[in-house]
């Protein structure tokens, strides 16, 4: 099974919506639920990245029996540093982000515990690609 | 005295519902209390309550994917028809507290160890 969502940057309103929707997919398919939520957060905070640091960028989710993998790939700023990104405390959140609750440093840390191989990638002022794989 | 249920904890602790109101027979286990989103998707259990001043609409989107009991506003802070009504399709609680974040979870953190407490 494949989805594709296009996630526009700066738009807060509609973040969530695309993993709140593969999330109501993996409970139709019986998943078990804590695998299911390890997979929401990670989802919604792949999400989140692209809408607080991303003009655009689009998410694939390509799933079958035995796992989910989700490819995002963004146009905008890029990670200079992706080591320091992985960082807990670490964030480039603009303040407005920052005031919304955002911008912790805690997004690609909170990814990394929760899935079973996740691979980030960037080129500054290019963008992005996270790739990252939960087994059922 | 089993544990309670949202709407006896809303009664007992004087919140008032503001979304969710047919879901109350929840019941809440702990509570957690941040502003910080990120913090709430790494670190709260499913079937907490969230204790916030965060008033923004994707605190549901947050309480929704981590299946959260109920989310409490502290402060009576004003919260927009547009944000209960995502909360009403999602089915989440919303509570809304007339006290600051530390006595809302100071409340409400005796008020689960009073349950605990009943029960030995």
């Amino acid at each position: 099974m494949q989805f594709e969502f296009d996630i526009q940057g700066g738009d807060f309103s509609s973040a969530g919506k695309a993993s709140s929707d593969i999330k109501k997919v993996l409970k139709q398919l019986n998943i078990d639920p804590k695998i299911v939520r390890r997979i929401a957060v990670a989802l919604y905070e792949a999400e989140v990245n692209v809408v607080a640091h991303a003009y655009k960028g689009v998410m694939k989710v390509d799933l079958d029996a035995q796992k989910i993998k989700i490819v995002l790939e963004d146009e905008g700023p890029g990670i200079e540093n992706i080591e320091k990104a992985m960082q807990e405390g670490f964030s480039t959140a603009t303040d407005e982000v920052r005031q919304m609750g955002f911008g912790a440093g805690m997004g690609l840390p909170n990814i990394k515990r929760n899935t079973d191989e996740m691979l980030l990638t960037s080129v500054p002022d290019q963008g992005t690609r996270l790739e990252f794989m939960v087994r059922f | 005295m089993g544990k309670p249920n949202l709407k006896k904890l809303t009664e007992d602790l004087g919140f008032e519902c503001l979304s969710g109101e047919a879901l109350l027979d929840r019941i809440p286990q702990s509570a957690y209390v941040s502003d910080l989103l990120s913090d709430v998707m790494g670190k709260a259990h499913a079937d907490m309550m969230w204790i916030t001043s965060q008033v923004h609409k994707n605190i549901v989107a947050v309480a929704s994917l981590k299946e959260l009991s109920a989310i409490v506003i502290v402060n009576e802070r004003p919260v927009e028809k547009e944000l209960l009504e995502q909360a009403e399709d999602e089915e989440i609680v919303v509570l809304s507290s007339n006290l600051p974040a530390f006595e809302t979870a100071g409340k409400l953190y005796n008020y689960f160890l009073g349950v605990e407490n009943s029960k030995s």
